[in-house]
């Protein structure tokens, strides 16, 4: 099992290989510290083998991959390990999900889902890597999803 | 091919196969647009036409397509008479009209509201255009046009031309005609130029289409010029709409350069981009392609309501 870079948590999950960057967006996609008590660490600017990186850390808590799966839009590299008894239990592979719900604003001012209607923003995944999405409503493709996050 | 309560949002949610079925279902129904035969398919079913921005051939054919069916029509054209006037949001309008209606159209500034208003509804919802967006009836009466004057929609030449930018039926035309595999050639304003998601779409089907100014060459050996008009409600500011409008015009000096079977379209309403002069010239299908707007939404009501001829 390869050593982290970051100091080792006796349990909880590791978000690791996020595009250097970009670990706030990751957080703020995953509304954590709101929906967590966990102690939470970030590093940023790590250097790997494949470059600079940023790492997230969530002590005691075990982070559902599918709910992680989201911050491929972002970081589409990283990987979430869950760690128990300090050793790497489970390693997973983020996979951007068919539909992105409530995470991206669209970047047509005109499109519907920026107005007052009783919907959220929803996107359609066509490409996973780089990611590449089309609005529901409007089919518009914002080119840059980092600034689109709301 | 079973279409009943589906939803017409966008050309691109139908397969080429499926779009077919329409254009011959929309030939049955020419002699019961033109009134020469009758029918009662769709007695009692009532359409809500709920139009929030200007249209003339869209909401008449529409409607006339309702009534030639026999059916009824309730909405309005001018929503400052509606409560959206008070706030209220679309998706509640389109809640009402789904509770008083079988059958919701729904034209709307807003790109992508269509489809919000099928997300809101348990009756199908037709786009009579969203904004900027897309067009689909129009588009599918293009392509009718098209195949009805042409006998093919395949390996025809095709210009579209000006504002290629905002207009929302080139778009979906680009798309659906690069199903069928047809040459394109867009000719518009630097600033007015295709966008490149549609570019991609067309070279994602096989069509590599041809971008250019030069709207005399273009037209020389084209079978079908598409002219949209310069959408000055579409502009940010006047003065870039100033700066392109009148830059093509379409007159019988211009038309000496095309071959005599070239046909001459156009969404309407037109303002300056093609000369009445062309009207009288075998070039002009315009009038008969608003009109072939009542025979195909006559098709997709009747095929999405389960009435059958």
């Amino acid at each position: 099992m390869r050593e982290l870079k970051i100091q080792t948590i006796k349990n909880g999950s590791v978000i690791d290989h996020i595009t250097a960057g970009n670990a706030v967006k990751v957080l703020h996609i995953l509304g954590i510290p709101k929906t967590s008590s966990s102690t939470i660490s970030v590093a940023m600017n790590v250097k790997s083998k494949f470059g600079k990186k940023d790492i997230v850390k969530v002590e005691n808590r075990e982070l559902d991959p599918q709910e992680v799966d989201k911050i491929a839009l972002i970081a589409p590299k990283a990987t979430i390990n869950i760690i128990r008894d300090f050793e790497v239990a489970e390693k997973h592979k983020v996979k951007l999900p068919k539909e992105i719900i409530g995470i991206v604003r669209c970047s047509n001012p005109t499109c519907v889902s920026n107005f007052n209607e009783p919907v959220e923003s929803r996107f359609i995944v066509i490409r996973e890597d780089p990611p590449r999405i089309k609005c529901y409503f409007c089919e518009r493709e914002p080119e840059d999803i980092a600034e689109r996050i709301i | 091919m079973n279409f009943k309560g589906r939803d017409i949002i966008s050309i691109k949610d139908f397969s080429k196969a499926e779009i077919n079925y329409i254009l011959e279902c929309s030939k049955k129904m020419v002699p019961y647009a033109k009134g020469e035969k009758y029918t009662n398919i769709l007695k009692d079913r009532v359409l809500s036409s709920l139009f929030f921005e200007p249209s003339t051939r869209t909401r008449l054919s529409f409607e006339s397509a309702m009534n030639r069916l026999g059916g009824r029509v309730i909405g309005f054209s001018d929503p400052s008479g509606t409560s959206q006037k008070k706030g209220e949001s679309l998706a509640d309008t389109i809640r009402m009209a789904d509770a008083y209606s079988d059958v919701i159209v729904v034209r709307h500034p807003q790109e992508g509201a269509a489809r919000l208003a099928a997300e809101f509804a348990d009756v199908p919802v037709l786009n009579a255009g969203d904004g900027a967006g897309r067009h689909p009836t129009q588009c599918l009466l293009d392509l009718f046009t098209i195949l009805t004057e042409k006998k093919k929609i395949e390996k025809n030449k095709i210009v579209l031309l000006g504002d290629l930018k905002y207009g929302r039926t080139v778009h979906s035309l680009a798309y659906a005609l690069s199903l069928y595999g047809a040459e394109l050639t867009f000719v518009s304003p630097g600033s007015l130029k295709m966008p490149k998601e549609v570019i991609n779409e067309c070279k994602e089907l096989g069509v590599e289409p041809i971008s250019t100014s030069n709207l005399e060459k273009a037209i020389s050996d084209a079978d079908v010029l598409y002219v949209t008009r310069i959408q000055k409600e579409r502009f940010p500011d006047a003065e870039e709409y100033n700066r392109v409008v009148g830059i093509y015009k379409i007159d019988n000096g211009l038309l000496k350069h095309a071959r005599k079977d070239l046909i001459v379209m156009h969404p309407l309403p037109r303002v300056t981009e093609i000369d009445p002069e062309v009207d009288k010239t075998p070039h002009a299908l315009y009038f008969k392609q608003a009109f072939n707007g009542v025979p195909v939404r006559m098709a997709l009501l009747s095929l999405i309501s389960g009435g059958r001829l």
